[in-house]
């Protein structure tokens, strides 16, 4: 649904353009292209590294490992999984409920869909190529660390 | 000559696909489920890219540097704070889509700060996945996350911002003007 409302947009804007100038037009696509094929070869990386992810760290997988674990360990471990796995939110959502409902602590889920969302070990070659090494590892640890701070939050508000 | 450049950029991407061949000759199923993953992977990221990139093109060409500096640059302020924050929470996608945007955001004189706080906006704000967390995990779950989240993110960025000289930053900044 977005995806479609992205390439109307991008298609719009290619029309438009077009329209008002050939000649830049075509250096916006020659850009768009250069930029995309520039980082295509990380990009592949990436990809074919969370499909090797997905498949060892599976829903099900996931459930084994962060399901019933309590108290902090189990954050701890929830905080892991989410800060490795790369699963879309139509995955993950429906996935922390089941794992709520089948009894898994509401600070364990809020911490996996922080971290998942926040933190990205897999996509951080790609996020150091474009933004360097030291804001990398800042930005993702203390994403990592305010999910916890969120976790506890979300667990007295939601909990209580 | 052309094939030995093509093998040598994504020679990292091909020991990977030679590892996940070699698991196939073994575990034929965990290879085959790798595979099906992978393409499922380019599959999506296929779908998400090429608008982006070419909205990026297409800002490149069209969008004026001073128009940014105005609203995300050097003194944009609160404005600027408001605007990345919108920005990243209206996008959909995965977190890579956000990269090459927030490059050009860079590239056009937006402001450090700026750039982090869109960044992090994207990772979690988004306006969708709001909509299918609240659906799956209930209003107060959602709700409360998407709140505390706002001023989690404007202290990431405003720690981010001071902790990274202002070197690297140049750096950062360079490397941005450098691509085509």
């Amino acid at each position: 649904m977005f995806t479609l409302f992205l390439y109307l947009l991008a298609l719009g804007g290619l029309v438009f353009s077009f329209i008002k100038d050939r000649q830049k037009t075509k250096m916006a696509v020659m850009k768009g292209w250069k930029a995309f094929t520039n980082i295509l070869p990380d990009f592949a990386v990436v990809l074919a590294l969370i499909g090797i992810m997905l498949t060892y760290l599976s829903p099900h997988t996931i459930a084994t490992l962060v399901g019933k674990s309590s108290g902090f360990w189990g954050m701890l471990a929830s905080s892991i999984v989410g800060s490795i796995t790369l699963i879309p939110g139509f995955v993950a959502f429906p996935l922390a409920k089941s794992l709520l409902d089948r009894g898994a602590g509401i600070m364990q889920m809020a911490v996996f869909v922080s971290t998942l969302m926040m933190v990205g070990v897999v996509t951080a070659p790609l996020e150091s190529r474009y933004f360097g090494k030291k804001e990398t590892i800042l930005r993702n640890s203390l994403s990592y660390v305010f999910s916890f701070i969120v976790a506890i939050i979300i667990g007295m508000v939601v909990g209580s | 000559m052309n094939l030995l450049n093509l093998i040598k950029t994504y020679r990292y991407f091909l020991l990977i696909i030679l590892f996940d061949l070699i698991i196939t000759i073994f575990h034929p199923d965990t290879g085959l489920t790798i595979f099906k993953y992978t393409a499922g992977n380019f599959a999506e990221m296929l779908a998400i890219i090429p608008p982006i990139f070419l909205l990026l093109g297409l800002l490149d060409v069209w969008v004026p540097r001073e128009t940014i500096i105005r609203y995300l640059g050097e003194g944009s302020g609160l404005k600027g704070i408001v605007l990345s924050i919108v920005l990243g929470a209206a996008a959909a996608g995965p977190l890579y889509g956000a990269f090459p945007v927030a490059a050009v955001m860079a590239k056009k004189g937006t402001k450090y700060r700026n750039i982090i706080i869109f960044l992090c906006s994207w990772a979690t704000l988004k306006i969708p996945m709001f909509l299918f967390e609240m659906s799956a995990l209930g209003i107060k779950f959602a709700l409360t996350r998407w709140l505390v989240n706002v001023p989690g993110i404007l202290a990431i960025a405003y720690f981010i911002d001071r902790l990274i000289d202002a070197e690297d930053k140049a750096e950062f900044y360079r490397r941005q003007m450098a691509n085509p």
